[in-house]
């Protein structure tokens, strides 16, 4: 249980971690984050003097791949350490403890951290049937979301499922998922989007919060703007094919061996925020692009509703067809094509009858 | 719209459309006409060509730049047929009354629903001769409100939101436009209703060319011409 007292420094230390190997994690956390090496020792500095701040890490309605993805961070310390950190309090997967133990050390460092503690959650509410979707320790997840939430210093929505929905939330939706903002209204919440989100920036967002106490800067949909403000597609090592227009026309063809864009097959990069064209996957080794398929788009909202992955332009099922907008442009532009050719043949007729009927009666 | 709001004190209605000739389009609005033309043909070529792009290039990507000119293109007539249409905004405030006639809709005049249902059963072949009109009439004022009026200003919202995420977060195209992505859902579906409002005035432009020319053939007033030279010719002088 925790007591509170420890710095990150000292649980660290605890940990076995040697001074080294901490700074080197300040100096890789703060190029993660995007600033400058001058904020290497305050993040030590923050680490050695700060108390820990408690995290609790709820489970929804999920697949448990934002867990997977984040121990599988690049630096052994993140797994190691800020993993100790943070579920030391409450982390149904992760915690040793199960049952009703684990139930009761939730209620204790609620208790104890009230107001102070960070909720990460992982997955979603479904509302559908009271909530009866999603069954955690005995009762709907819905009221133990909310109960966390209330004491809540501030919440990380890890995931598509906690910021959008993801795919329990896709049509139709049966058990009436909804992402937890659509629940918690009262305090401020961090999406942290991608299904899962990359490792790198799950620690860098934690690590942010509890070294500098504050929210890092969020866009406009609550997503931290230094991982999210830009597009796949921005960054992609195969922009210069994009730019250039050569693109993949089908799979296996000698374009895709040439590593041209993936764009005609139905790649996302271009409306999708995320970081994976920078910081990438699985230390820096690939990301599905470099991997030779497009990207899914899978850190946007509804990314499961945008019709096939392998389409460029999107299904619009709200016409009750899955067709694309070119699709339901032509042929609402040949109907209104044939109206034209039709009125025009009528008019030409008036006309002609008209103008008959005007020099029959001149001449009358 | 009818006639009277034209006339000087004094002048009856009867002598307006007995004219032969009225100024109408002055050259501004004549020049946003035709710059609006040529930019939206641009606009909706480039636009379809980066939806659904040409056939692959050979030779080095590093030679080429075809979907570079063709996004250039397209975001050039973007800002184009956008500063012209707010020229035209303001051309509406300076210029002559019927500079007007595009934006605000005369709905609290008995007189414009009467003959805006007139103008309905003329296109409907029910009504055996037209009216004469000086500006728009009726219902083609109507079209041009709901067509290209909102249409357009649909396309430069979400064509300038689609280009403020290659502008970067903090450019101004964001700060303007930005809030347009949250509230459609996401980038994608925004590409998706910019490819539809393309369409929506293509189907626009079908009509209006094909109005333009009928009218032109069977109304009273001259059409095509008007926008060229400014000038409405009237076919004959009996009035209303
Ligand atoms: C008559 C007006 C316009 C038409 C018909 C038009 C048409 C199109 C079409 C069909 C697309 C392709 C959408 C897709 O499939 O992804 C497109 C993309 C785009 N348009 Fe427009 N557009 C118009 C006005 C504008 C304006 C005013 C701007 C502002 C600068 C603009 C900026 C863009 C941008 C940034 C894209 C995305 C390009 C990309 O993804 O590479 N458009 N437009
Ligand atoms: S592969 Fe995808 S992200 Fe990369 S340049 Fe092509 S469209 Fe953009």
């Amino acid at each position: 249980m925790s007591n509170n007292v420890e710095t990150f420094y000292q649980v660290m230390r605890r940990q076995g971690i040697t001074r080294r190997s901490f700074m080197k994690y300040c100096s890789l956390t703060a190029a993660a984050l995007g600033l400058g090496p001058s904020f290497a020792p305050q993040i030590a500095h923050a680490m050695e003097t700060k108390q820990r701040t408690p995290v609790i890490w709820l489970h929804g309605l999920e697949c448990t791949c934002c867990s997977e993805s984040f121990i599988r961070s690049a630096h052994p310390l993140v797994k190691d350490v800020v993993l100790s950190m943070i579920s030391m309090d409450y982390n149904d997967l992760l915690m040793a403890s199960a049952g009703h133990q684990a139930e009761a050390a939730l209620e204790t460092s609620m208790e104890n951290h009230k107001g102070n503690y960070i909720l990460a959650v992982e997955g979603n509410p479904p509302l559908n049937e009271d909530g009866m979707f999603c069954i955690s320790g005995g009762k709907p997840f819905i009221e133990k979301l909310k109960k966390a939430a209330e004491g809540a210093k501030a919440i990380i929505a890890w995931g598509s499922c906690a910021s959008w929905g993801c795919v329990q939330a896709a049509r139709p939706n049966p058990t009436q998922a909804v992402p937890i903002h659509k629940v918690i209204t009262d305090k401020p919440i961090i999406k942290v989007p991608g299904c899962p989100p990359i490792a790198e920036v799950m620690t860098g967002v934690i690590t942010y919060m509890l070294t500098f106490d504050r929210l890092p800067e969020l866009d406009r949909q609550g997503r931290p703007k230094m991982f999210y403000s830009q597009r796949i597609h921005d960054k992609c090592y195969r922009r210069p094919h994009f730019d250039a227009g050569q693109f993949v026309e089908s799979w296996d063809d000698e374009n895709a061996r040439k590593g041209y864009c993936l764009y005609k097959v139905g790649c996302k990069g271009p409306t999708t925020y995320n970081a994976c064209s920078t910081v990438r996957w699985n230390e820096g080794i690939s990301f599905p692009i470099q991997a030779g398929h497009g990207c899914i788009g899978c850190s946007e909202d509804g990314f499961w509703d945008q019709g096939s992955f392998y389409d460029r332009l999107t299904s619009i099922n709200q016409f009750g067809i899955e067709e694309n907008a070119d699709t339901v442009g032509m042929t609402a532009a040949g109907v209104v094509g044939a109206g034209i050719a039709a009125h025009a043949a009528v008019s030409a007729i008036k006309q002609t009858t008209q103008r008959k009927k005007t020099e029959e009666e001149q001449n009358s | 719209m009818a006639l009277e709001k034209n006339l000087a004190p004094g002048d009856s209605e009867e002598k307006v459309r007995r004219q032969t000739a009225v100024y109408v389009y002055e050259a501004p609005l004549r020049l946003w006409h035709w710059v609006t033309v040529l930019s939206v043909l641009v606009l909706g070529v480039t636009g379809f060509l980066i939806g659904r792009p040409l056939p692959s290039v050979p030779g080095e990507a590093i030679d080429n730049y075809l979907m570079g000119y063709i996004r250039f293109a397209h975001f050039s007539a973007g800002y184009v047929v956008t500063i012209a249409f707010i020229g035209r905004i303001y051309w509406a405030f300076v210029g002559n009354h019927h500079a007007r006639e595009l934006f605000i809709l005369p709905v609290h005049r008995k007189r414009w629903w009467s003959e805006l249902w007139h103008e309905i059963r003329w296109y409907l072949f029910l009504a055996k001769t037209p009216k004469k009109y000086i500006g728009h009439n009726p219902l083609g004022q109507l079209a041009m409100f709901c067509f290209f009026v909102v249409g357009m200003t649909f396309m430069i919202f979400t064509g300038f939101a689609l280009y403020s995420e290659g502008a970067g977060v903090g450019s101004w195209q964001d700060q303007v436009f930005g809030w347009v992505i949250p509230l459609f859902g996401q980038s994608q579906d925004v590409h998706t209703w910019h490819r539809l409002g393309m369409w929506f005035l293509v189907i626009f432009i079908m009509t209006h060319i094909y109005v333009a020319v009928r009218e032109d053939i069977m109304s009273r007033q001259s059409l095509i011409s008007t926008m060229v030279g400014g000038w409405r010719m009237f076919k004959d002088d009996r009035p209303d």
